[in-house]
């Protein structure tokens, strides 16, 4: 735990993951202005997948916390996921 | 929270950021279930959150995106700061973070006046008239999720001006930072949920 609050993330690696985020997030206004139909959604949101992956693992210091907060953390995305997909297999079969 | 840091001796920075992390979870669950009933009613009115979301101005949307990644790299970046013990820079990039937060609710401010002057509002009697349930559906989870956004904002700037006030009085420092650091949670979440706001209001059209 020393360790951990020791680490100091140097202001460079914030910059860098600045830089991706605001990338990201120009790369989706472009790629939605596009009529890409169906792929529209799905590619606005797997680019906001990304960038709230780096925003965890930077910005919320997940990769430099002990692996029981990183897995706690996964576990509880993983279930939003299943409740998202156990609500749409519902309304896609209904 | 802050009251038990400041008149207990006992601190235990890993058991704070432990429980910040279980309060998170229930704000995820919070706009989880939003972002759930978000996406069943716009897979059943397609055509309708189609037309609505050409309402929003994609340029605000995106402004205030930017504003909010800048905010939550200024927060971040404070942290490391406190750690080597620069305090004028840890009370800068603060103040930044304050600050663009604060830009992000003049910019919301306008954005809602706007609408408001369309007549878009919840209740209003050009939506009751002339848009469709599925227009109504929409601009009703804009304004309750962007609203609820905006009040996490509020929030997340008072919790920041609490520690801006504790760093600079010396109770917050490189050896006791987990106020600090809670608040960077904070305001990242707050970050983390708009990331997805965004694409789903201003950009999917």
């Amino acid at each position: 735990m020393t360790n951990e609050k020791h680490h100091i993330v140097p202001y460079s690696t914030y910059a860098i993951i600045l830089a991706a985020l605001l990338l990201f997030t120009f790369l989706s206004v472009a790629i939605t202005g596009i009529e890409l139909g169906e792929f529209t959604v799905a590619g606005a949101l797997l680019l906001a997948t990304i960038k709230s992956y780096l925003v965890l693992t930077y910005f919320m210091h997940l990769k430099f916390d002990k692996a029981y907060i990183r897995i706690m953390v996964g576990f509880v995305f993983l279930v939003f996921l299943a409740v998202i997909i156990i609500t749409f297999l519902d309304y896609y079969f209904r | 929270m802050s009251q038990a840091i400041h008149h207990d001796e006992h601190y235990d920075a890993e058991g704070s950021k432990i429980a910040m992390w279980l309060f998170i979870f229930t704000e995820l669950l919070l706009f989880g279930g939003l972002f759930i009933i978000y996406s069943v009613y716009r897979y059943l009115n397609q055509d309708a959150f189609h037309l609505a979301a050409e309402e929003l101005n994609t340029t605000i949307g995106a402004i205030n995106t930017v504003i909010l990644l800048v905010s939550s790299m200024t927060i971040a970046m404070s942290t490391s700061a406190l750690q080597k013990r620069q305090k004028g820079t840890t009370l800068l990039l603060l103040g930044i973070t304050l600050f663009l937060g604060l830009v992000f609710l003049v910019n919301k401010y306008f954005e809602w006046g706007v609408k408001f002057e369309h007549g878009i509002f919840p209740g209003s009697e050009h939506m009751t008239e002339n848009l469709s349930q599925g227009e109504i559906l929409f601009f009703g989870l804009y304004f309750v999720m962007t609203g609820l956004h905006a009040l996490h904002i509020i929030i997340g700037m008072i919790i920041i001006g609490v520690t801006v006030a504790k760093v600079s009085s010396g109770k917050v420092h490189a050896d006791r930072s987990a106020l600090l650091e809670n608040s960077g949670l904070y305001w990242h979440l707050v970050d983390l949920i708009w990331i997805f706001l965004f694409p789903l209001f201003y950009l999917i059209h």
